[in-house]
């Protein structure tokens, strides 16, 4: 990469053109990420994501500490959507071992999941909406956001970084009367996002900002190996959670909302903005059937106290936030893994950011970041 | 060391609650209130045959005749001056606290309310707060112009205080070319931005000035255009020419008067919203892109020079929309001879013109803050435009729709009858009442829709 810049730097540059840098410190990278920008004006030649000014070795710590102690640092690397990250690392050992999460746990998993996609997606949304420069939806969408944070500290202690899958199971029940509170934010929610798509998805500035811009269309998309709303808003209908089930996730029925061109082209900023807006609505639908459906039993399988499996492999494949979440572990019989890799969503975002960028101007160029729902964290690991 | 203001200090506004609220109160409407006073008291004697008449008067003394007699009228106008700036900087710094309020209020949080009564203090605390800090000049910065900057910002920003006429007869002074003067010197403002842009040796202030400069040049002429519909209407150039042709009912406004200028006033409002670089056309400092924009590198008092520009200008920008398009300061059914029987020929007016004066000012207060009140608005709602999207919408549609007004108000003006512009007037009168009810029905309706917990509203 620095090679990459010093080429940048050296032999491109004309008179006419500079370099500057998005970020690493930038309002609109969403994290620590630099985007080396050659622009002629307000035109931008090239744009290159230089990543890993947050790499924290998350992927080595997996090999430091046993299985079970390895959860809470799941939770870092998508702070935004921390519940799929335990669930994908919980999936993969529970596969190592050859154990399955009790139907129960499998349900709380996907209510805790889904309340947290919502969570995510507000402020996936209202960043965006705020890159494009709209001040207020950002602040309507973390005070909705605020609620869905409440209701998960009520369930498991943590506003955050959750910890609360466990392997072969959750941490905790779901407590007394939660379901109903869930239930009334719900009813909320669904009349709240008429709302959000009055205040800002159908604005006519709003629109003529993000339509037709950074187009992806779908044979790129695949190309590139975007996963998630970006895959989704290509108009690709592929959603782990249908296409790969896991979890209670069969169990119910939801939509998978995909871009439709409906202010422009197929695969613009505009269409991945509404599918995360569409998609908060089916997970409100999920979250609901599943309160509907919940079983009784155990929220814990029986796993051994020092989790020591076989040695092998395995994979967990959850449809996280911002795309599939992939956890690979190896096992060599010992406590601890002997390798694990995560693959997320946001770091396949990256790649198609210099595709994107030839020829579109620098404020098409934090619409594309913004669309594309880029967490410094994940891309780093 | 821990420097204690008093005013924001915790442990004297505990002791006395009451301070707090007290110096709110005396900042609220102690401020602007003097300076209105002030404004009515000088503004009308400014002219050198009262100062004469005066100095005759009272202290006995032939100042025609005496050799301190430039001095004296310089004196005087340095009082004026001494206003108009103070105005500038309590307007700026009021409406800081009245737009944070507001969009509080519209993003469903409290906004200031630490200190003083409301968190009416913060911008007087913001305001010290930035005069204590240093002022940085960056080692590869253009020392002079980094340092001349922001003076051209408020150059641009204060010399149309000049013609604003805040009343009947509380203006400076009443320039036969008022409008020409104005458009002339708000381009000052430019001359800040694309220096600071300039001079800063930081790409994103680079950025930002010279999108400032391409987008106020442009939107000069839209903006230009579209004043000239009134000044057609009027037949003068003067600000008080202006609004003395127009009169204090809504239907004997200028926007009014004609369907023309009708347009032309939401053309003039848009273009003054470009140049004042407020959302949505807030590009030269869009903190989502450019970071900070042309003020990237500033900070202490300089940037609270710009940031006094930004705001104040609010004031400029809706003044003189009231003033061009709203009527200004006429007064319903107060009419000119009103006036002129109130003043009299003594050297001092009597009490009924005081009264009428001080009415005309709440006039043009009240028109002026309704005007900034939809800036506000209009900031807090919209998204930003695009680059190219800005000029486009200036060169393809404004400048087109504004040369358009001016023709058809040219051919209304020769064509129509005096009785067709009162018909209109009645008639669009009509249909923004209209409009404003179905608005706000369709406000509340949508309101009513989202079921669960709403906005609270005890957060005042």
């Amino acid at each position: 990469m620095n090679l990459e810049r010093q080429v940048l730097r050296r032999t491109e540059t004309t008179d006419e053109e500079i370099v500057v840098n998005f970020g690493p410190q930038h309002p609109s990278t969403h994290g620590v990420i630099d985007f080396v920008t050659q622009t002629n004006g307000e035109v931008i030649r090239r744009s290159v994501p230089d990543v890993g000014y947050l790499h924290r070795g998350l992927e080595k710590i997996g090999e430091m500490v046993p299985y079970a102690g390895y959860m809470p640092f799941t939770d870092r690397i998508d702070y935004l959507a921390a519940m799929f990250a335990n669930e994908g690392y919980a999936l993969a050992v529970e596969r190592l071992l050859g154990v399955e999460a009790p139907p129960r746990a499998k349900y709380i998993r996907a209510i805790a999941g889904e309340l947290c996609r919502i969570s995510n997606h507000f402020i996936s949304v209202g960043t965006m909406a705020q890159d494009i420069g709209a001040a207020t939806p950002l602040t309507h969408a973390l005070r909705e956001r605020e609620s869905i944070n409440d209701l998960l500290e009520e369930l498991c202690g943590a506003r955050l970084t959750f910890n609360f899958d466990r392997i072969g199971g959750v941490a905790f029940d779901i407590p007394p009367g939660w379901s109903d509170k869930v239930l009334r934010f719900l009813d909320h929610l669904d009349s709240y996002i008429q709302e959000w798509d009055r205040l800002i998805t159908f604005n006519k500035i709003f629109v003529k900002r993000l339509a037709n811009v950074g187009v992806i269309t779908r044979e790129k998309a695949i190309d590139y190996g975007l996963a998630g709303p970006n895959l989704r808003g290509s108009g690709v209908k592929f959603d782990i959670r249908r296409d790969m089930p896991y979890g209670a996730y069969p169990d119910f029925e939801f939509e998978i909302p995909v871009g439709t061109g409906r202010v422009g082209a197929v695969g613009d900023c505009w269409d991945r903005f509404y599918v995360r807006v569409l998609e908060m609505v089916e997970s409100s639908k999920i979250v609901r059937q599943a309160i509907a459906k919940l079983p009784e039993g155990d929220i814990q399988a029986k796993v051994p106290r020092k989790v020591k499996p076989e040695a092998g492999e395995a994979v967990g494949r959850v449809e996280s936030a911002r795309g599939e979440m992939l956890y690979y572990v190896v096992s060599d019989g010992s406590e601890k893994a002997y390798r694990v890799r995560v693959r997320t969503g946001s770091f396949m975002a990256m790649a198609i950011v210099e595709e994107l960028s030839h020829g579109i101007m620098v404020a098409d160029l934090i619409a594309v970041i913004a669309s594309l729902d880029v967490v410094a964290p994940e891309v780093d690991r | 060391m821990r420097i204690t203001l008093g005013l924001d200090s915790t442990s004297l506004t505990r002791r006395y609650p009451r301070l707090a609220v007290l110096a709110s109160l005396f900042m609220a409407f102690g401020a602007p209130m003097g300076l209105y006073i002030a404004a009515l008291a000088i503004f009308p004697l400014n002219t050198p045959e009262r100062i004469d008449a005066m100095s005759q008067r009272w202290l006995g003394y032939d100042l025609a005749g005496s050799p301190y007699r430039d001095l004296v009228y310089v004196v005087f106008l340095l009082l004026v001056a001494f206003i108009a700036v103070n105005f500038a900087a309590v307007f700026g710094g009021v409406s800081t606290w009245v737009e944070r309020r507001i969009a509080g209020r519209m993003q469903s949080r409290i906004g200031p309310n630490r200190t003083g009564a409301a968190g009416f203090l913060a911008w007087v605390a913001d305001a010290v707060k930035m005069i204590l800090k240093e002022d940085t000049i960056p080692g590869s910065a253009d020392n002079l112009l980094f340092r001349a900057a922001p003076y051209f910002s408020m150059v641009g920003l204060l010399l149309p205080f000049v013609v604003l006429p805040f009343g009947e007869s509380v203006v400076v002074t009443d320039m036969n070319v008022g409008v020409f003067y104005v458009t002339a010197v708000t381009a000052f403002v430019v001359v800040g931005i694309l220096v600071s842009g300039w001079a800063s040796n930081s790409k994103w202030a680079l950025f930002g000035g010279i999108r400032g400069a391409a987008q106020v040049l442009s939107y000069e002429i839209p903006a230009g255009l579209s004043l000239m519909v009134p000044v057609l209407m009027a037949g003068t150039l003067s600000m008080q020419g202006i609004v003395r042709a127009q009169g204090g009912l809504p239907w004997e406004w200028f926007v009014f008067r004609n369907p023309a200028a009708f347009i032309a006033f939401f053309i003039s409002l848009t273009s003054s919203l470009a140049e004042g670089n407020r959302t949505p056309f807030d590009l030269p400092e869009a903190e989502s892109e450019l970071v900070a924009g042309y003020h990237a590198e500033y900070s202490g008092f300089r940037l609270a020079i710009f940031l006094m520009v930004e705001w104040a200008n609010m004031w400029i920008m809706a003044g003189l929309a009231v003033t061009l398009f709203l009527g200004g300061w006429q007064v319903p059914f107060v009419t000119d001879d009103m006036y002129k029987a109130a003043l009299g020929t003594g050297l001092v007016p009597s009490g009924i013109w005081f009264v009428y004066q001080v009415l005309s000012m709440a006039v043009f207060t009240v028109k002026t803050w309704a005007l900034v009140f939809l800036f506000i608005w209009l900031r807090w709602t919209l998204p930003r435009v695009r680059v190219d999207q800005m000029m486009s919408l200036c060169w393809k549609y404004l400048v087109p729709g504004a040369f358009l007004c001016f023709i058809v108000t040219l051919l209304w003006l020769l064509l129509v009858p005096p009785i067709g512009s009162t018909i209109s007037g009645v008639a669009l009168t009509v249909l923004t009442v209209v409009l404003l009810i179905k608005f706000l029905i369709a406000t509340g309706r949508n309101i009513g829709r989202v079921k669960g917990d709403r906005v609270d509203l005890g957060n005042w």
